[in-house]
């Protein structure tokens, strides 16, 4: 395993609380707090952002929706990237349709204390960006099983 | 804890600092004297939120596809079975997110592995021990640049 990945794995469960939480991860991993500090600023491509991660359901966004659009597939990426700006979107993917059971290509995320603030959200967002006519459907979330973080454990099995 | 037990120093902590963390020896340290409080005061209001479950944790979030690969999947699982399928599921290392939706395709969840065999192979295993199919339902391309999640306290 290389460094990095060393690395990788010993932060992905979160940083501890303690006052210097670089150094007590290089200690898990023999490696000093510079190198473990330097390493993930280069590391930016990699890691999307480094910080809190909120539950937010405990803080009472539990109307999630995930709305699927089928988007043609010349537009689907001026319209995922038209989306992927909005404000209330949080996350806008393209991803493989699935026939004949998903024609669905373009999904995106809207989190919301309310399920009707969530659906006015989905209505200007449709107006605002001219998607009346392509067709989408609405799925909440009822109940949330798990959340967590990717966890990349598969580094040594998968290099051997 | 509900919303409304958050101080104003855990609201500032979680709306403030799901991106750049302080990439200083003592971050916490840092981070107290930016808002002007102390570092355990802050160490505190975090142990609270870690508790309560209302951070997940302070750490990393990878672009997806950088350092593995991971896969959308959805499957209709009968009213029934959706319960022990959905606990088999979670209790997969390879799962995070696992969600019931309200659709005929009820059970949405992401596995994400190292290699593209060990992800197939998880979608092959949960077919052989559920019996129902799996719709594996690939990201192509990302349009959103994760800055995190504007709570905002300020506008509720």
């Amino acid at each position: 395993m290389s460094s990095n990945q060393r690395l990788i794995e010993a932060i992905q469960g979160g940083l501890p609380l303690v006052s210097r939480p670089y150094a007590a991860i290089g200690e898990r991993i023999g490696m000093s707090e510079a190198e473990v500090i330097t390493r993930l600023s280069d590391l930016r491509g990699v890691i999307k952002r480094l910080g809190v991660v909120v539950c937010h359901r405990k803080l009472g966004y539990r109307a999630n929706a995930m709305v699927v659009w089928d988007v043609p597939d010349e537009e689907v990426a001026d319209v995922g990237q038209q989306l992927g700006q909005l404000e209330c979107v949080t996350l806008c993917y393209h991803r493989a349709r699935h026939l004949p059971d998903w024609p669905f290509n373009l999904f995106c995320m809207i989190h919301g204390k309310e399920r009707n603030r969530v659906l006015d959200k989905l209505d200007s967002l449709v107006e605002q960006c001219h998607l009346s006519h392509i067709h989408h459907e609405v799925l909440f979330s009822r109940h949330c099983f798990k959340q967590r973080g990717a966890i990349y454990s598969q580094f040594a099995a998968a290099e051997r | 804890m509900a919303p409304e037990d958050l101080s104003a120093l855990q609201e500032i902590l979680l709306n403030d600092f799901q991106k750049d963390f302080p990439l200083s020896p003592t971050p916490y340290a840092d981070i107290a004297s930016r808002l002007g409080v102390t570092e355990a005061e802050v160490l505190d209001a975090l142990r609270e939120l870690n508790e309560a479950e209302i951070i997940s944790r302070i750490g990393p979030v990878f672009r997806p596809h950088r350092i593995g690969t991971s896969t959308l999947v959805a499957m209709a699982v009968p009213k029934e079975r959706l319960e022990d399928v959905a606990n088999y599921i979670s209790g997969l290392p390879e799962v995070n997110h696992n969600y019931e939706r309200e659709h005929r395709f009820n059970l949405w969840f992401v596995v994400t592995a190292t290699t593209e065999v060990h992800l197939q192979a998880v979608l092959t295993e949960i077919e052989k021990k559920t019996g129902i199919a799996v719709m594996s339902l690939p990201m192509l391309e990302s349009y959103h640049i994760d800055l995190g999640f504007d709570l905002k306290f300020n506008n509720q």
